[in-house]
Formats: C-alpha cells, sequence, structure tokens
C-alpha cells in the first residue's frame, strides 16, 4: 500500500477506499460542498434575474405586494436565522476540538431555531391563505389589501406574490433538508463518530446551512423591504 | 489467480466484470466501471427510442403531403426525438459512460472521488428518463425540445409538465456527475500527474463539468418556473399578466448553448486521445488544445442570444452575441489546426477508432463553418427556422458528437469489455456511418438555403427530390448504427481476448489490466513523463 497510509494510527473507519488518507477524503468533500453551492448560487441566480426583470418592469406593483407582507416578522426570523449560524458554527467547532456533548447540544439548537424559523413562515404563508394573495390557487385580493395593490396593478401584483412564493419556498425546501442533515448529523455525533481527525461531514452541512441563510439575507430586503416604507 | 474453466482460451484473472455477479452487483455498484456500464445500457435504450422517431419523421417526410401521421403527431415526433436524443443519450453519452469509466483510470485512482453520488446519478438519470417515456405513454409533447413558451404554457394540451420534470430531475445527474468528476481531477490525481501532463480527455472532461455545473441549475430553475405556470395556472412567462416570454428564451439558452458544448467538447477529448494514438505522436500544442476547451467552456456561457437574433431582442445585443459566437468558433477552429498538424509526419494507421476520429474532423468542421453562417445576423435572418439549422446541429452533434463517441467506445472497448471486436466490420460500420451521415443530412443545407421551414408536417412539392435524399441516407445511416452494436455484442462473448494495451497507447489505462480489476491499479501508479510520450515510447522499443 502507499507510504501516506503507513503512517496513519491506524486504519481510520471514516476513510473511503478511494482515497489514501482523511487529508485527501476531507479536501475532496470540501471542493465537493462548494462546487454544490456554486450549483445552488446558478440554481437561484435564474430566480433572482428573473425576479430583478420583473422588479423593474413593475417597481410599483412590487412595492405594493411587499407592503402587504409583515416586516416584522420577516426581521424577527432573520435574527433567528442568523442565530442559528452561529450555533452550527459553534457545532462545527466542538466537532473539531472533539467535544460529543457540545456537539450534540448546539445541533439541536440549531434545530431549534431553524424549526422556529419555518413555524414563523408557516404563520406568515397563512396569512396570505387569509388576505386571498396566493397565486392560483387563492387570489381575490380586496378591501385594503386591494387598495394597496391597486396603485402598481393587482395583476402585476400577482407576479410579485409568485416569486415571493417560489422564492421563500424554495429556501424553506432547503431548510427542510437541513435539518433533516442535521439529524442525522446529532444521531451520528451521539454516536461519537466525529473525531477531531474525522469531522468533515459536519463542516460540510455546516457550509450548506451558512448558504441557505445567506439566501434568506438577500431574500429578505429583497422581498419584504420594497420602497421607502418607515 | 483461479481459472478453472473447459475453455483453455478463457484465462480470467479477477476483475471488475467477473468480481461478483446477479443483479445486485450491478444495481447496488458503487465500482465507477460498472456504473459506466449501467449508463451505456440505458442510455443505449434511449438512443434507440429517439432513433426510432427519427426514422418515423423521415417516413413521413417521403411525402410532400406527410406519408404516415397528422401534423399534431408530427410535433410530438420531433420534439420526443430531441428530447430524448439531447437529454438523455448526447449530454450523458461521452461523460457518463467513457467519462465514468476512464477518468478514474486516467488520474491513476481507484474510484471517483463520491462513489455513492455516482452511483445516485444513475438512479435520477433513470428516473428522469422514466418521467419522460411515461409522457410519451400518456400523451406526448409537442413544444419542441426549446419549450418554448407559450406553446408550452398558455397553449399546450399535451404533457408538458411530465417531460419538463424528466428534464428537470435528469439535469441532476448530471450536475452530480461534473461535481464528481471536478472533485477528482483536482484531488486525485497518481503522484507526478501534474495538470499538464494529463490527457487531453480529462481536460474535455473537466471543461466539461464546469458547463455542467453552472448551467444546469439554470435550466433547473428555468424548469422549475415553467412548472409553476403550469401546475397553478399563473402567468410568469405569460404578456396576459405582464409576464415575458423572452425570459424564458434567455433563461432556457443560457443553458442550452452551453449544454452544446456539453456534448461535443467530450467528443473532442476522445478525438486527441485516439489521433494521437494512431499517429504516434504528441498532440500538436498540447497546452493550446487544453486551453481551448476551458475557453470554449467560458465563452459558451457568453453567446446564447444567437439564438435570438429574430426575437425581441435589442440589434445591439444581437450584434455583441454575434462578434461573441465568432469568437467561440476560435477555440473550436485551433482544435481541428492542432489535429491537423498532429497528423502531418505521423505514422497513421487507419485503424476503426482512427476512421471515427477522421470522420468527426471533417463534420465537426462543416458543422463549424455553418455555425458562422448562423451567427452573422444578416444570414441569420434568412436561415433561422430553417432545415439549415437542423443540419447545422446534425453535423455538429451527430456527425460529430456521436462520431466521436462511438470513436471512443471502439477506441476503449477492448478495455471496458476485455475482449476485441473484428476491425473489418468496424471499418466498414464507420464507412456506413459516414457515408449515410452525409446523404440525410447535406441535402437539409440545401432545403434550408431554399427555404424550407423546419419543424412542418408537409412542404412544397419542389423538395420532394432532397428530402427523398435524406430519408434515404437516413435508412444507411440506421444500418450503420446497428452494426456496431451486433458487433459488440458478440464480441463479449466471442470476441478474441484483449491485451492489456491492444493499441499500444499511452495513458494510465493501458497500463493495468484489461478489464481493469475492481480496485484499477494493484499500486497506484507514479507518472513521470508528460501525456502522450509517443516518441519515446518508439525510442524505448528500439
Ligand atoms: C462553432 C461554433 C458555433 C456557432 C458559431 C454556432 C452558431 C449557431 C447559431 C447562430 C444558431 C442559431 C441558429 C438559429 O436558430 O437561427 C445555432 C443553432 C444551434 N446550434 Fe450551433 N453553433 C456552433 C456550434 C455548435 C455546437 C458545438 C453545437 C452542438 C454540439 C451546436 C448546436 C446547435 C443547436 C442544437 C442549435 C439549434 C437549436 C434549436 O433551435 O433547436 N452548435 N448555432
Ligand atoms: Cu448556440
Amino acid at each position: 500500500m502507499s507510504d501516506a497510509e503507513a503512517h496513519l494510527p491506524e486504519h481510520h473507519s471514516g476513510l473511503a477506499h478511494q482515497f489514501e488518507d482523511l487529508e485527501q477524503q476531507q479536501e475532496s468533500d470540501f471542493l465537493g460542498i462548494w462546487l454544490f453551492l456554486v450549483t445552488e448560487i446558478m440554481f437561484f441566480g435564474g430566480l433572482f434575474a428573473a425576479y430583478a426583470i420583473y422588479r423593474f418592469f413593475y417597481f410599483a406593483a412590487f412595492e405594493g405586494g411587499s407592503h402587504i407582507l409583515d416586516a416584522r416578522l420577516g426581521a424577527a426570523n432573520t435574527a433567528v436565522l442568523l442565530g442559528s449560524s452561529l450555533t452550527m458554527a459553534l457545532s462545527v467547532r466542538s466537532a473539531q476540538t472533539g467535544n460529543r456533548r457540545a456537539l450534540v447540544v448546539f445541533l439541536i439548537a440549531t434545530l431549534i431555531l431553524g424549526g422556529a424559523f419555518l413555524g414563523v413562515k408557516a404563520y406568515e404563508y397563512n396569512q396570505k391563505f387569509v388576505e386571498h394573495v396566493v397565486p392560483g390557487l387563492d387570489w381575490a385580493p380586496e378591501g385594503e389589501v386591494l387598495a394597496r395593490l391597486a396603485p402598481g396593478g393587482v395583476q402585476h401584483a400577482e407576479l410579485y406574490f409568485i416569486f415571493y412564493f417560489a422564492m421563500t419556498g424554495l429556501h424553506a425546501i432547503h431548510m427542510v433538508i437541513g435539518m433533516g442533515l442535521l439529524i442525522w448529523l446529532a444521531i451520528r455525533g451521539r454516536k461519537g463518530d466525529f473525531t477531531p481527525h474525522y469531522f468533515a461531514p459536519v463542516e460540510v452541512v455546516g457550509l450548506y446551512w451558512h448558504f441557505v441563510d445567506i439566501v434568506w439575507i438577500f431574500l429578505f430586503p429583497l422581498l419584504y423591504l420594497i420602497g421607502g416604507r418607515y | 489467480m483461479s481459472t478453472a474453466t473447459l475453455e483453455p482460451r478463457v484465462h480470467a484473472p479477477r476483475n471488475y466484470l467477473n468480481a461478483d455477479y446477479g443483479w445486485k452487483s450491478w444495481l447496488f455498484t458503487l465500482d465507477h466501471k460498472r456504473i459506466a456500464l449501467l449508463y451505456l445500457v440505458s442510455i443505449t435504450f434511449f438512443f434507440i427510442v429517439g432513433g426510432s422517431f427519427a426514422v418515423l419523421m423521415r417516413i413521413q417526410l417521403v411525402d410532400p403531403q406527410g406519408a404516415i401521421v397528422q401534423p399534431e403527431t408530427y410535433n410530438k415526433l420531433f420534439t420526443l426525438h430531441g428530447v430524448v436524443m439531447i437529454f438523455f443519450f448526447l449530454i450523458p453519452s461521452i461523460p457518463a459512460v467513457l467519462g465514468n469509466f476512464l477518468v478514474p483510470l486516467m488520474v491513476g485512482a481507484r474510484d471517483l472521488a463520491f462513489p455513492k453520488l455516482n452511483l445516485l446519478s444513475w438512479y435520477i438519470y433513470i428516473v428522469g428518463g422514466l418521467f419522460t417515456l411515461y409522457s410519451t405513454i400518456a400523451g406526448g409533447v409537442d413544444t419542441g425540445w426549446t419549450f418554448y413558451t407559450p406553446y408550452s404554457s398558455t397553449y399546450s394540451n399535451t404533457q408538458v409538465t411530465a417531460v419538463a420534470v424528466g428534464v428537470f430531475i435528469t439535469g441532476f445527474s448530471s450536475i452530480l456527475t461534473g461535481l464528481n468528476f471536478i472533485v477528482t481531477i483536482h484531488k486525485m490525481r497518481a503522484p507526478g500527474l501534474t495538470w499538464f501532463r494529463m490527457p487531453l480527455f480529462l481536460w474535455a472532461m473537466y471543461a466539461t463539468s464546469i458547463i455542467m455545473v453552472l448551467g444546469t441549475p439554470v435550466l433547473a430553475i428555468t424548469i422549475f418556473l415553467l412548472a409553476l405556470e403550469h401546475l397553478f395556472h399563473v402567468g410568469i412567462f405569460s404578456p396576459a399578466l405582464g409576464g415575458d416570454p423572452l425570459l424564458f428564451q434567455h433563461l432556457f439558452w443560457f443553458y442550452s448553448h452551453p449544454a452544446v458544448y456539453i456534448m461535443i467538447l467530450p467528443a473532442m477529448g476522445v478525438v486527441s486521445e485516439i489521433i494521437a494514438c494512431f499517429s504516434r505522436k504528441r498532440i500538436f500544442g498540447y497546452k493550446i488544445v487544453a486551453f481551448s476547451s476551458v475557453a470554449i467552456a467560458v465563452l459558451g456561457f457568453l453567446v446564447w442570444g444567437h439564438h435570438m437574433f429574430v426575437t425581441g431582442q435589442s440589434v445591439y445585443a444581437g450584434i455583441i452575441f454575434s462578434l461573441l459566437s465568432f469568437l467561440v468558433a476560435i477555440p473550436s477552429a485551433i482544435k481541428v489546426f492542432n489535429w491537423t498538424a498532429t497528423l502531418y509526419k505521423g505514422s497513421i494507421s487507419f485503424d476503426a477508432p482512427m476512421l471515427y476520429a477522421m470522420g468527426f474532423i471533417g463534420l465537426f468542421t462543416m458543422g463549424g463553418l455553418t455555425g458562422l453562417f448562423l451567427a452573422s445576423l444578416a444570414t441569420d435572418v434568412h436561415l433561422n427556422g430553417t432545415y439549415f439549422v437542423v443540419a447545422h446541429f446534425h453535423y455538429i452533434m451527430v456527425g460529430g458528437a456521436v462520431m466521436g463517441y462511438l470513436g471512443g467506445i471502439h477506441f476503449w472497448w477492448p478495455k471496458i469489455s476485455g475482449r476485441k471486436y473484428p476491425n473489418g466490420w468496424a471499418a466498414l460500420a464507420a464507412a456506413i456511418i459516414f457515408i449515410g451521415f452525409n446523404l440525410t443530412f447535406f441535402p437539409q443545407f440545401v432545403l434550408g438555403y431554399l427555404g424550407m421551414p423546419r419543424r412542418y408536417a408537409f412542404y412544397p412539392a419542389e423538395f420532394q427530390v432532397l428530402n427523398v435524399m435524406s430519408s434515404a441516407g437516413a435508412t444507411v445511416l440506421g444500418v450503420g448504427y446497428l452494426i456496431p452494436l451486433i458487433y459488440l455484442f458478440w464480441s463479449m462473448r466471442y470476441g478474441p481476448i484483449a491485451e492489456p494495451n491492444p493499441w499500444g497507447a499511452t495513458g494510465l489505462e493501458w497500463q493495468t489490466p484489461s478489464p481493469p480489476p475492481t480496485e484499477n491499479f494493484s499500486k497506484i501508479p507514479v507518472v513521470t513523463e508528460e501525456a502522450y510520450a509517443y516518441a519515446e515510447q518508439e525510442a524505448g522499443h528500439e
């Protein structure tokens, strides 16, 4: 066998057969996740581009639509997600230092914050049904809502809400996947799978989680804060 | 090593084919070589499906009135032909079959970086394919492979969603393949294998992977928006709601122009390997050829607007897109010149792979040059939407990419199967394919120039002679494709056993037995020389 393997203390259980040593494996994992995030940027990028074009075409309608949203909820959710990024970073740190208990605690904290975010989001989605501003399913804005949308054109406001649901919906799906991964990490972490030599899965999921947060950092102002409101 | 069998010639040491038996050992394999074979079988299946649609189309067009089907059916035929051939055959062809098989061998590794993702990519591909087959049976689609709105939205009355979802899903298999290749090439090269010692096939795979990783997600989001429009009856691309149908075209071509390079770059990589081997020379201007692959990948992202010259796109945008399209032809031409220069004073032998490679060069050149006619604003106004476009891209995709694929299959078949095929039959098939191809598609240049529009189920009688020629050519071409299918199958059982390096080629994949053992190399190789050290090899032999 190669000499790289010779100076490993023992054959590590986390080492896959195609790699020569843990270092090569870890570097590959990291490059892999960064590339994956690049694909995610292109994926959301297409959506952001389409959003930008329609916002440019129909600014007033987008402004009107934005004013239907509750910016306080959006801001609260931003805080929640930023907090979850912190706990995620602490999870990675705990894995690196080999602190199994802290790892599990921080992973669960991240999970709870993610759940809180989705809870608020669910409430907001529900509000949209109450206000009848769900394109395709329940589009019949009336009363005060209608009055807010009218200046920009109700029809074009529908485009705004399509983007609102498409963008936040895709983001939420990413959150759900991320939470699934967190549960998987927590189970493995509890079993003691991660060591200071082998923690790449925690870091990989961490990078994914931060990415999903960053998407929200862009979504919040783009969707909630259009036009001078306050 | 156990060799106990009745036939003495079946001397079979352990290799990836006989390492394990039974369907489970295939469907759950993590071995890149076996996954390559899974892909080989599946894309061959889709090639036959897509080919059947083409046969029906060519029969239809023998008669100016349309010989067999109604226009509605004809629309479905050309749509499904395009969708199946592009997304389910040509895009995965070289990367997923030859790339999967060869990338780890060529870098001197035991497998790709992420074997599970690799298997997952095949399953994703199959699920996407099933969606598409389902939609075919459930009524088909008639939008053209481009899914242009409003054909695919407001006015669609076919299974657009199912097919679009199928293409969406399959896209992820291509993303995973690309990601796997990039990481493998970056991180898993054997000791001594520097970037500029890599075979050009690896450079081509690298460039292709970049496009797959950057482009495919944009196609995914485009289809996602289209599906939203469909499922919820909202108008993202519908002018009635303020949506912009041209936005769909922009997003679609932002992926689909680079996607044409996903199809051609791998074939270029194959051709570089073959040309070097069968002229016993280092590729002329190795570095330039390597960089031109990357240049094509990058520039390819900047030219999508040349598909939209006659839409409402601004004239100034059109001018820029035209200029950039001319630029992208430069690295393509560089490759052709360098291959030709490699042949110069080489000791050329014309085995079957070489015949395909030579066919590739000629046909690709025709396709590329006619691309320039289409990239010129004024001529495109005349040629757009005619058979000229059809001929252009078939020269590149069938004359180029499929020829390259077949050349690659013939070149590496002894390595893949451990058997040799009859060279005479292979040469005959290459000749038949070349003749059949030209007979099918050259008349289409003329038809397009004369103004026959594409995508119609009937045509004015004056075009009949050229159309009959094209249909006759398609028959010849079909026969040409059938022959390799037969003798390659035959060879798996009856072909003579292949030695590790039957062509005397350089490259790590030839230094391990044919077929390779599951772990590829008994010992990870160390690379000490450049790729294509044929001169040194000859010197060593003397
Ligand atoms: C050498 C550089 C190339 C140039 C300058 C070029 C130029 C063009 C242009 C301007 C069009 C649009 C024609 C029209 O719709 O009026 C076109 C169409 C097309 N080209 Fe190329 N091309 C090149 C290479 C390729 C390659 C390498 C491929 C495939 C492997 C390819 C595949 C296609 C396809 C599929 C279409 C038609 C799409 C459709 O409308 O269905 N081209 N090309
Ligand atoms: Cu193009």
